[in-house]
């Protein structure tokens, strides 16, 4: 919302300087975004007289003027046809910024004489359009500023132009009057009313104005007045300055009255030229599929239900939004309708939205106008046009009533220091509801018709407490929950989060936060991209569906660090993906992405291609620091996204799948422009049981002083036999004194032949009773090898 | 004997190597050796005579044997010496590589956050990113018609033919966690709400995605000073400064009355930010006390409740913080920018310890 300071000046009387306006404003809610102070711009301009002037010898149309000016005679070359002897002119010196040119001035030769400096029209400072000459003033002293002659005589020119942002409860502040009456509540001054003088009924129209009976929920009450014999033209110049000065521009006087009351009120009204509507006009809602060229010159197809005005010759204008380009006025109108009427917020908020019109009108209709105001509007508009274009106005029509919008909330002055925080005596309270329109009788507050945003006693608090200033409020400790030590507050699972997160790290993986959406064709190879999860608006195509996994961003990741010449890389994410659209279809996963290498090639040979026991071994870390059981199985048949042959489920039975761990499918990594191969694992952390609640106490640790021995043994088996069947079935021969069974040796085919591999275990035996003898040793020995042999059909290895 | 002496320590402090000092240590005290013989003789000697060549010859053989003990120790010394002066290595090579692995800036600073907000009482909640359009606008008052409704340039999920429900929404702010959380505890109530939320724009300071925390305090008596109070905690606590100026503005959200937006003084010199001192003020947060109409939404009463509400940007709070420029590419993974914006595994910031390094 733009305004100028003169034009506030008209509702507020104030000697308040700008900057405390402006302060003032931005503390009250009402944000300054922008001060435009043109008074600025102009400041090293002055005020120069022209001693003399003569034709250029080499150029017929340029001048040598003699200027005085406030640095004594300068001389100016000059092109302007007006320029000559005797008048007082604006002079740039040399060294002054010239906004309209968007240039400096310099010392410079024109035709081989040298010029001093410029004389400006009002183009070259930003003032107007006009440029057919430079300005002549009719009084002004030499050496003067200008911008303090433009203050004395036409200050339009130099005043700053402020525009603030308004929240969208504040629709009495998209009106100029509205802002002043804020301010003068915070006592930055008076504010001025007017009185309404309204011009007299000289003729009967007899145009009929009628509102359908389903309508009047949507547009209570409809006014307007006919207004015969106007002279339509250029508004006079204070109109179209202040117009002008807010970004508006001046088109009509019809137009620009309706523009003015719009920033002057929050009032848009509507013009009709009376002689293009034909018959009467009624409110009603459409049957959908009319068309209507709105004021924009586009043609708009009307929705079943929406408002719309229409005369004998159907819809003339969407009701609220846009009036219709076939009635619009335009110079030659001579008889207007003049409309002002009060649409329903909500229904015009949806019609505005479903045709895509942002109009002022539409934008201030959904926030709300003040609904009282529809016929003192109207009357104030038809008094600007007939005093200003003539003619003569025929009585009020006026179809439905205003709607009644009064209520009254209680105002209890003890709330404000309860809810605040801060003392404001009540005196001070009731003082400040009054200046911003309310009525107060006992202590029940009127809340005025122009805030439509206070619906109960807590707006009371908020209003006494913005206009005394939150600024001012002081911070109060809040207390304690408890008396002593904090409490913990984090739930498990969240521990659980921020433990995986640095373990992850810790084992040298960057963390990544990608985008929670991808493109379907990224989705779909992880068993995503249904239309369940698809976006109706998605900001591209690129970012079309909720992620199904993480792995599919991480991957994206690791192409494009790929391309940028990163080969080797250690990637993970925590974060949710998505099964389905409704609220709760998502969970948390951990995911993590090995490409490349170990680490860049070295000197000591360790650097090799990632594998799938790198993932593991990191998967397996990350389930420990989430409290994961050790004893899991070990499964495959994961979906399409991992390698057939190269992946595990880590598992609490078959269906309690606690992470994948793997080599992602070749077929994946071609599709998504990656060099391979890539090891990948996921890990679902709400799959982990929580632990029974135990307590911290960690249980007594059961040691044996006896020494431990080891025995290595090496089976022949079938090249499928999984190792952890092998180790499970040695680790089973005797629970008590196998204290663990570590693989450390594979061997493949070669002279063992085709399909065949040897496995071989080191078993860790620990006594607890007595030292271990041979026999005894013996004795496991052969019952691992018993217990092998029968689980995995092997032979132990000659 | 004294000859005996000078012989074998000369011939031990020439010895070359272990071998020959062997051959002396049985030449001299070995069992067969000149020393035993000599003991062998004192068998032959008066009592007089043999209390003195006795302790005398025990002299000499302890002497011998600390001579060669001596000798031997300095000749593996000098082995050791000589061995190591053949390992001389290249220091200067490369060491092993060794992965080192980061946190990203925006688990960091939520980290920050909760650390901060825990010791003020407040616990975590959480709540889905995907919600229906009654958790995200209508029950923190934002009806359909709200003009904030079209302003949050809302993330709509696809509807099926036929389901007639009002499309669910990406949540474009954590304040419907409020709602939730408030549903599941009632009050009072102390919680944060930190996560991701949409918001359908994308340009050099925006992104579809972004992240917030979310603050709800509610009891019987808390007001906007506590608020204020809490703030500026934070503030210091979070921007590791001892004093901050903390600016009210009132301002207007559908979910809070009275609303204020927060800005904190700072100065911008040479381009770093400088919290708590200079003549700038910075917005950080929107934040007020909780409207009715969103505590009744939440089953609370209005009537024998209230509280405050607070939101702000997890990333805006972390680029102000950690001099991070651009807000697109915490979401881009580029491994330089993760490896120099990222935080080591062992970080964890703490209020004992300091929140950062």
């Amino acid at each position: 919302m733009k305004f100028t300071l003169s034009w506030l000046k008209t509702h507020l009387e104030t000697d308040a300087s700008l900057d405390d306006i402006l302060y003032a404003l931005t503390d009250l809610g009402l944000e300054v975004e922008e001060v435009e102070d043109r008074a600025a711009k102009l400041a090293d301009f002055t005020i120069g007289y022209v001693e003399s002037a003569e034709k250029h010898p080499d150029a017929d149309r340029l001048q040598v003027c003699q200027v005085n000016t406030d640095e004594g005679m300068k001389q100016i070359i000059c092109g302007a046809p007006n320029a000559r002897q005797g008048i007082t002119v604006v002079v740039a010196k040399p060294g002054v910024y010239v906004p309209g040119i968007d240039t400096t001035i310099g010392v410079g030769k024109i035709r081989g004489i040298e010029s001093f400096g410029m004389m400006a029209s009002e183009r070259e400072m930003d003032l107007s359009e006009e440029h057919d000459g430079i300005i002549e003033l009719p009084s002004g002293d030499v050496g003067d500023r200008f911008v303090d002659w433009l203050a004395a005589n036409d200050p339009a020119k130099v005043d700053p132009v402020i525009d603030i942002a308004i929240t969208p409860n504040r629709p009495d502040a998209l009106g100029v009057e509205g802002i002043a009456r804020d301010l003068a509540a915070r006592g930055l001054g008076k504010l001025k009313t007017r009185g309404v003088d309204v011009v007299e009924a000289t003729f009967r129209s007899d145009i009929s104005v009628s509102i359908d009976e389903n309508t009047l929920d949507g547009c209570p009450v409809f006014c307007g007045r006919v207004i015969k014999g106007v002279t339509n033209g250029p508004s006079p110049v204070w109109l179209q300055d202040a117009l002008r000065a807010i970004g508006l521009r001046p088109i009509s006087f019809l137009v620009d009255v309706t523009n003015f009351f719009t920033y002057d009120r929050n009032r848009p009204l509507h013009v009709f030229d009376a002689d293009k509507v034909a018959g009467n006009l009624r409110v009603h809602r459409a049957k959908g599929g009319e068309e209507i060229v709105a004021l924009d010159d586009k043609t708009y197809t009307l929705q079943a239900g929406q408002m719309v005005i229409s005369d004998d010759n159907g819809a003339e204008s969407i009701a609220g939004i846009m009036g219709g380009l076939d009635t619009g006025c335009t110079e030659d109108t001579v008889n207007v309708f003049v409309e002002s009427a009060y649409w329903d917020p909500v229904q015009i908020a949806y019609t505005g939205r479903a045709l895509k019109i942002n109009s002022d009108a539409r934008y201030r209709f959904e926030r709300g106008v003040d609904p009282e105001f529809t016929p003192v509007g109207l009357e104030l508009a038809v008094r600007m046009i007939v005093d200003h274009a003539g003619g003569e106005a025929s009585q009020l029509f006026q179809a439905g009533k205003v709607p009644d919008t009064s209520r009254t909330y209680k105002l209890n002055a003890a709330r404000v220091q309860s809810l605040v925080g801060m003392e404001i005596p009540e005196s001070t309270q009731r003082q400040t509801l009054t200046a911003l329109g309310f009525r107060l009788e006992g202590d029940l507050a009127h809340v005025p018709s122009w805030r439509p945003d206070v619906q109960g006693d807590a707006d009371l608090v908020e209003e006494v407490a913005r206009i005394a200033s939150l600024t001012k409020l002081q911070g109060r400790p809040l207390p304690r929950l408890t008396d002593g030590v904090p409490k913990p507050v984090m739930t498990p699972s969240q521990r659980r989060i921020v433990a995986v997160r640095r373990t992850t790290a810790a084992l040298g993986y960057n963390e990544c936060v990608t985008y929670s959406f991808i493109d379907q064709a990224s989705a779909a190879l992880f068993s995503g991209g249904t239309d369940t999860t698809m976006l109706e608006n998605p900001i591209s195509t690129d970012m079309s569906h909720m992620r199904p996994a993480l792995l599919p961003g991480l991957l994206q990741a690791a192409a494009r660090n790929q391309a940028r010449g990163f080969a080797d890389m250690a990637l993970f994410e925590v974060g949710t993906a998505f099964s389905g659209g409704e609220p709760g279809e998502e969970h948390m996963l951990i995911s993590g992405l090995l490409v490349g290498r170990t680490g860049p090639k070295d000197l000591y040979g360790t650097s090799r291609g990632v594998d799938v026991y790198d993932v593991k071994a990191d998967a397996e870390a990350v389930l420990a620091a989430m409290g994961a059981p050790a004893k899991v199985q070990i499964m495959r048949g994961a979906n399409d996204e991992w390698h057939p042959g190269r992946h595990g489920k880590i598992c609490l039975g078959p269906k309690k799948v606690l992470g994948i761990f793997g080599e992602v499918h070749p077929r994946v990594l071609e599709a998504m422009d990656i060099n391979g191969p890539a090891m990948a694992f996921t890990l679902w952390p709400d799959e982990i049981p929580m632990p029974r609640a135990t307590g911290a106490n960690r249980g007594k640790l059961e040691i044996s002083d006896l020494q431990a021995v080891e025995r290595d043994f090496a089976f022949v088996v079938d090249a499928e036999v999984e190792a952890l069947t092998l180790v499970n079935a040695a680790a089973g021969a005797d629970k008590a004194l196998i204290a663990g069974v570590r693989v450390f040796d594979e061997f493949i085919g070669g002279s063992l032949g085709e399909g065949i591999k040897s496995l071989a275990i080191t078993v860790r035996l620990q006594p607890v009773e007595a030292t271990l003898k041979d026999a005894d040793i013996e004795a496991v020995s052969a019952k691992v090898i018993e217990k092998v042999t029968k689980a995995t059909g092997g032979v132990l290895r000659g | 004997m004294d000859d005996l002496k000078a012989k074998y320590l000369d011939q031990i402090a020439n010895a070359a190597d272990e071998a020959v000092l062997e051959d002396i240590r049985l030449a001299a005290v070995g069992k067969k050796g000149e020393v035993a013989l000599k003991m062998r003789e004192l068998g032959k000697m008066t009592p007089e005579e043999r209390q003195t060549a006795g302790p005398a010859l025990n002299a000499l053989k302890d002497e011998i044997n600390s001579a060669l003990l001596a000798k031997k120790s300095g000749l593996a010394d000098a082995a050791l010496d000589e061995r190591l002066r053949t390992e001389w290595l290249d220091v200067t090579l490369p060491a092993r590589d060794r992965r080192v692995g980061t946190l990203h800036p925006i688990s960091q600073v939520q980290e920050e956050v909760t650390a901060i907000f825990a010791e003020m009482g407040f616990a975590v909640a959480e709540g889905p990113r995907i919600d229906t359009d009654w958790y995200n606008f209508d029950a923190l008052n934002i009806p359909g018609h709200h003009p904030a409704r079209a302003e949050m340039d809302t993330f709509y999920m696809h509807r099926a033919e036929g389901d007639n429900r009002p499309p669910h929404v990406l949540r474009t702010h954590t304040s419907p966690v409020q709602i939730r959380s408030m549903e599941k505890t009632g009050a009072p109530t102390r919680i944060i709400c930190p996560g991701g939320v949409y918001r359908a724009d994308y340009d050099h300071t925006h992104t579809p995605m972004f992240h917030q925390v979310e603050g709800l305090a509610i009891d019987k008596d808390i007001s906007m000073a506590n608020l204020k109070w809490v703030l500026e905690e934070f503030v210091k606590s979070y921007f590791e400064v001892d004093n901050v100026d903390i600016r009210f503005r009132a301002s207007h959200f559908p979910f809070t009355e009275p609303s204020a937006e927060v800005d904190i003084r700072c100065s911008w010199e040479g381009g770093t930010l400088k919290v708590g001192e200079g003549d700038d003020w910075l917005e950080i947060l929107g934040s007020g006390m909780v409207h009715p109409k969103v505590l009744e939404a939440g089953g609370i009463d209005p009537n024998e409740w209230q509280g405050f509400a607070f939101g702000m940007g997890i990333d805006r709070i972390a680029m102000l913080k950690y001099g991070i420029p651009d807000l697109r590419a915490f979401f881009d993974s580029d491994l330089r920018w993760l490896r120099h914006y990222g935080f080591s595994a062992l970080d964890v910031p703490t209020l004992r310890g300091g929140l950062s390094r």
